[in-house]
């Protein structure tokens, strides 16, 4: 049904033109989920915009020809394209939030697109409105129509923004990103519906996605990109579980299994990385482990740990509600061991990292870093010892750094800071080793953050923490945002300084795989309660809470019968 | 939604007690009032009887609150230079000003935000080039200069219309207006554009950055992914949301045009507030300084109100909670 | 150096830009021209024995009736209009950029200390700001040379001119200062590295000066720029209303207004050419000002 053929996409920049995918070839049957997987950068978006032509200026197709059903979308101007747009084609976006016009009714968006396409009157539109939110899965959708955005939960708008693809009976629908802002459970939902909407009406689907899980899940054939350029493509269980390409087989030996503990993630040897055991490092090893470090073993134990937000007042006569964003928390790290926090958006994880760093004070509870009393945020004087002892690795690599400090002031301040070297000449040195031990190269030193990629960021991120010589180190979605090779790779990196050092890990995340491979224990937490706990082993294979369960049974995966 | 205006209320009204709070300090602490009453002639114990019996010697919370309840009657004291009463010399300056203001407001928005609508849907036309460079221009001549160039041109070469003054002006009840006369609007229409012309280059600027960054949205994307057509995009969708953060702009502009037609007031002579204050300010006739503060303050904060109301009937997320 | 330029984004658009090149230059002109007044200029306009009313109302060097020696013409008192625009451009660029500076100063400290300590420090100031807002900048600079006027004694009335003019208009115009660098300082306030700092245990104004700052010039400079022209628009229009600079201290406002009442009379150059530049002056400081809003927001190019 859909053939692409060739196809370039260019974009002009002040230094020359920018080949954004190159020479790239794909088809979508009726009714064929056809996934498209990559890295950030390999161009999927570009691809799927190139095909309804929304390519951001100054953007433009250089070559190659992309064919729906007989009509050559190239040789269209822009009316006729834009006339294209909604009836044979559509396009869902990542962010349900952003995708709907706020200050319309779902009735109205539902309504104008309706109308746009087809003769019929305002209430035949309203009618089939209704008829289809019933379809995918809206109760009482008559009553809900005439909601406001803002009104509905995450899943739910997603579905609104499906049924709005829908509605004009497209007979190709570009999904870029569709589940990636959704939780695990809401996830599952949309990608069955998905489905079944190809099974059913005969839709082909282009599904872009970093996430393999997901492919695996429900793509019929996928194509790998890497760079711009198609690699490898083919059916999926075939693909995935026995990639031909080196790319592919690169990719899928970097996704962390959710069903066994692997020790080392195998990773090729990439650019900008030094090879460990060089002789700068060294001596930042030997630094790192005369701080004692392998004897000192800190653990760290959270005893009723309540924390409460105040709510927003809204009315004259009603207090605010508060939030109870922690209830009756009680978590132990083992000294030298690492323990996994996992949890979806919004179940506490991130406010117990920041109590544990005192940038939010509890409601009640007592923490104990090794021996002593880990007191309060604001009970916690400017030069309290757990400052040092305790550092944390955040989430994003783009706002960890100040992007307006040097390397070597960014990695400096914690020296300097807390007092660990009065000289600027060996505080140099150290840094420059430490960054030798984080796989950087040393010429880094210099450099703005903004010249690094994510995943380079990271490792700057590890290794102003290590500076601080810590004994307890916080890892908040660390890899996040990250692709998945790149993730491989601070893992691995992360394993390395944990077992060298002896350090005791508090390690957030809500990806299962991940927590899988890199910690001793778990704990489950939701909505502000803990789920469950114990030895991840345990967990994996036996789980004992329901949610637990339901995590474990829809957190997509590639089947274990594929792999050869 | 309900508790929203409330709130907002009370701030208006706790801005409203800190400017009259400034005015009556103006009132108390600049200069010395009975020696700007009474000139030099008066006896020292006549002064001091009259400040007696003016309360200048009472307690400092009770003369605020005397003040202020005088003012809410509509009692503003005396001029201390024509020795009228404040609230009389201003009624009477009110009508000019504030169809003055309204006029341009009128002419800023009707322009502003059509050439801001049309330079933000095609940025690299030649007419777009042409409008932005001319608001650039526009925002950097100061308004007294644009009023002058206009009096030189229409007025001093080419005669067409009046330089000075309001021309024909219409008697209804209290209000004098200009409105009804040709020769009112032959007055009006020089100084009105010269106030005109700032905000609506102002507006103008606003529109065009707000709407491009709107057309950059996802909501935009996606409705264009979807065949809306172009028309209602532009319009139901795009201008639509363009419009929440501009009306509290307009808002803010309507104080503008108060405060700058003072300047215009002053070039052209019209005989509104804003000359009756710059003469206040020549002779240091304080209470007249005082009131005008207030009363500008007031209109202010009463525009603000009304912009704050809109937004809640535009915007449903004000009005609806938030699921997420 | 080819290749230098194209790296800087900044510079590269900059020397793709003839209109803002231009206006550089022309700032640029007007500024050195301003600054080095008492030493390039041919005149003192305000040594009262240097000018004589036999002078009086020449014409440009290129009209009839002109001569060399005061090649733009003279006024009514016979003062040379080239040296009173260079004392003139001198005081309007003084109060401008001293204004300028204070309401920066005050404004940024404000409006980051409110971001960065929230709660009640921050519903302060912002009250006070909305009540600020509430009496446009002409309004408030106004009322403090009322106030001034009303306050001090006549014999220090003329000396402090200048402070007085500087301070009112500085006063009306921190508020936007305070307002976008507490905007920016809440989104910097929400990034990781202030966090990294927070917990680390660093002092606040360490923190708000050595990693906040430095992220949020980009708009401040913007609005630095911005707020200049206005600076001087309103000196120049406090000038003209009266209650600015006087007349024998006259700043370009001032000499506008002494220009009007030549108008009708024929005698142009009094009030063209000092219109002329001052527009010229304000024109090029937006236009620069216009040129950084777009290198600091690629989205609007």
């Amino acid at each position: 049904m859909l053939n692409v053929k060739n196809l370039t996409v260019r974009f002009p920049t002040r230094f020359g033109d920018f080949v954004a995918i190159e020479d790239v070839s794909i088809s979508v049957a009726a009714g064929e989920i056809h996934g498209l997987v990559g890295e950030s950068g390999a161009g999927k978006s570009t691809l799927g915009a190139a095909v309804i032509s929304l390519l951001q200026t100054p953007g433009y197709v250089s070559a190659g020809s992309i064919i729906l059903g007989g009509t050559d979308l190239r040789a269209l101007n822009a009316r006729e394209a834009h006339a294209m747009r909604g009836k044979r084609i559509s396009m869902i976006f990542q962010d349900p939030q952003t995708s709907l016009n706020p200050l319309m009714t779902v009735e109205d968006q539902l309504i104008e697109t309706i109308m746009a396409h087809r003769k019929v009157s305002v209430n035949e539109a309203r009618n089939s409105a209704i008829e289809l939110l019933e379809e995918i899965g809206i109760k009482e959708a008559a009553v809900r129509i005439k909601a406001w955005p803002h009104q509905f939960s995450g899943g739910m708008r997603q579905r609104v923004v499906i049924a709005l693809a829908l509605c004009t009976n497209p007979e190709l629908i570009i999904a870029d990103e569709p589940t990636t802002a959704l939780d695990v459970a809401v996830q599952s939902q949309v990608l069955d519906l998905l489905r079944t909407l190809a099974d059913k009406r005969k839709i082909g689907f282009i599904l872009i996605t970093h996430d393999i899980g997901v492919i695996a899940r429900i793509a019929d054939r996928v194509s790998v990109m890497r760079s711009g350029k198609v690699v490898e493509s083919g059916e999926t269980a075939q693909v995935l579980g026995n990639p031909q390409h080196p790319y592919t087989r690169a990719l899928m030996d970097a996704v962390p299994p959710l069903d066994h503990k692997i020790d080392r993630f195998k990773v090729p040897s990439l650019e900008g990385v030094e090879k460990e055991g060089s002789s700068t490092a060294n001596f930042a090893e030997q630094w790192l482990l005369e701080g004692g470090q392998q004897t000192q073993k800190v653990g760290l134990s959270i005893e009723n740990l309540n924390v409460s937000f105040a709510g927003t007042r809204t009315s004259l006569w009603q207090k605010p509600s508060a939030f109870k964003a922690l209830q009756n928390i009680n978590i132990e790290v083992l000294p030298g061991s690492v323990l996994g926090l996992v949890g979806e958006s919004g179940s506490g994880k991130s406010t117990l990292a920041k109590v544990i760093t005192g940038l939010i004070v509890p409601e009640s509870g007592q923490m104990y870093l090794g021996e002593e009393t880990l007191p309060a945020g604001n009970k916690r004087s400017r030069h309290h010892p757990s400052r040092r002892m305790i550092q944390m690795v955040f989430q994003d690599p783009y706002s960890s750094l100040n992007s307006r400090h040097r390397i070597s002031t960014i990695l400096s301040e914690p020296l300097w800071f807390y007092g660990l070297e009065k000289s600027p000449s060996r505080r140099r040195e150290l840094v420059l080793s430490m960054l030798e031990l984080v796989g950087m190269p040393s010429d880094a030193i210099d450099k703005y953050p903004h010249q690094f990629s994510g995943g380079q960021r990271q490792r700057i991120a590890v290794a102003r923490a290590l500076l601080a010589r810590p004994r307890f180190l916080i890892c908040d979605e660390p890899t996040s945002a990250l692709d998945v090779s790149i993730q491989a790779e601070i893992l691995n990196l992360l394993k390395d300084l944990q077992s060298k050092f002896g350090l005791s890990i508090l390690f957030i995340s809500h990806n299962l795989s991940v927590v899988r491979q890199m910690a001793d224990d778990m704990v489950v937490l939701r909505n502000g309660l803990i789920e469950e706990s114990g030895k991840t082993q345990d967990l994996f294979d036996a789980p004992s809470a329901q949610y637990t369960k339901k995590l474990l049974a829809l957190t997509p995966m590639m089947p274990k019968a594929w792999r050869t | 939604m309900f508790y929203f205006i409330l709130k907002r209320l009370v701030q208006s009204v706790f801005v409203m007690l800190a400017v009259a709070f400034l005015a009556f300090s103006l009132f108390r602490f600049v200069g010395d009032p009975i020696t700007q009453m009474t000139g030099v002639e008066t006896s020292v114990e006549d002064q001091s009887r009259l400040r007696q019996e003016l309360g200048l010697n009472d307690p400092f919370v009770l003369q605020f609150t005397r003040f202020t309840s005088d003012m809410l009657q509509g009692d503003f004291g005396f001029s201390f230079r024509t020795r009228q009463p404040v609230a009389q010399m201003i009624t009477s300056r009110i009508p000019a000003t504030l169809e003055l203001g309204i006029v341009a407001l009128i002419i800023s928005l009707f322009v502003g935000i059509p050439a801001g609508v049309y330079t933000a849907l095609r940025p690299r036309g030649v007419v777009t080039q042409a409008i932005l460079m001319t608001t650039l221009v526009g925002v950097s001549i100061p308004t007294f200069v644009i009023g002058i160039m206009l009096i030189f041109l229409f007025g001093v070469q080419l005669g067409w219309l009046p330089t000075f003054g309001r021309g024909g002006t219409v008697q209804i009840g209290s209000w004098e207006s200009s409105f009804f006369t040709l020769e009112g609007w032959r007055a009006l229409i020089l100084p009105a554009f010269t106030l005109g012309v700032y905000q609506l280059t102002l507006t103008m600027r606003l529109v065009r950055a707000e709407m491009m960054d709107v057309m950059r949205s996802d909501y935009i994307r996606f409705a264009t992914a979807r065949g809306v057509p172009m028309g209602r995009l532009y319009f139901r969708h795009a201008l639509a949301n363009t419009m929440v953060p501009v009306i509290t702009i307009i808002g803010l502009q309507f104080g503008g045009v108060i405060a700058f037609s003072i300047v215009t007031e002053s070039v052209f002579q019209w005989p509104g507030m804003g000359l009756l204050f710059l003469e206040s300010i020549r002779f240091v006739d304080i209470p007249v300084m005082g009131v005008y503060l207030v009363v500008i303050a007031f209109f202010f904060v009463v525009v603000n109100l009304i912009v704050d109301l809109l937004y809640v009937a535009i915007d449903p997320r004000l009005r609806v909670k938030d699921v997420s | 150096m080819k290749d230098f330029i194209k790296r800087s984004e900044g510079l590269w658009l900059f020397v793709h830009s003839p209109a803002v090149m231009v206006s550089a230059l022309v700032a640029v002109l007007i500024f050195l021209g301003a600054t080095l007044a008492p030493w390039i200029a041919p005149t003192n306009p305000y040594d009262l024995a240097s000018f004589s009313l036999m002078d009086g109302l020449l014409p440009p060097v290129w009209e009839e009736g002109g001569v060399a020696k005061f090649s733009l013409g003279t006024d009514d008192q016979g003062r040379d209009m080239v040296s009173s625009i260079l004392y003139g451009a001198r005081l309007s660029l003084l109060i401008g950029l001293s204004a300028m500076v204070i309401a920066t100063v005050l404004g940024v400290g404000l409006g980051v200390a409110a971001g960065f300590y929230g709660g009640r420090f921050d519903a302060i100031v912002m009250r006070i700001a909305d009540i600020q807002l509430a009496l446009p900048a002409i309004l408030t600079a106004l009322l403090i040379d009322g106030v001034a006027r009303g306050i001090l004694p006549p014999e220090m009335q003329q000396s402090l001119r200048v402070s007085v003019l500087t301070l009112a208009i500085a006063l009306s115009l921190w508020v936007n200062f305070a307002r976008t660098a507490r905007a920016s300082t809440f989104v910097e306030m929400n990034k990781e590295y202030v966090h990294a700092a927070i917990i680390m245990g660093q002092r606040p104004i360490r923190i708000m000066l050595v990693h906040i700052l430095p992220n949020i010039l980009g708009p401040l400079l913007v609005i630095m720029t911005v707020d200049l022209a206005s600076a001087i628009l309103l000196e120049a229009t406090l000038s003209f209303l009266g209650i600015g600079l006087p007349a024998d201290s006259p700043s370009l406002g001032t000499l506008i207004r002494i220009g009007m009442q030549f108008m009708l009379s024929g005698e142009w150059w009094i009030l063209w050419i000092p219109t002329l530049f001052l527009v010229a002056l304000v024109v090029s400081i937006n236009t620069l000002g216009d040129f950084l809003r777009d290198v600091f927001n690629p989205g609007l190019r």
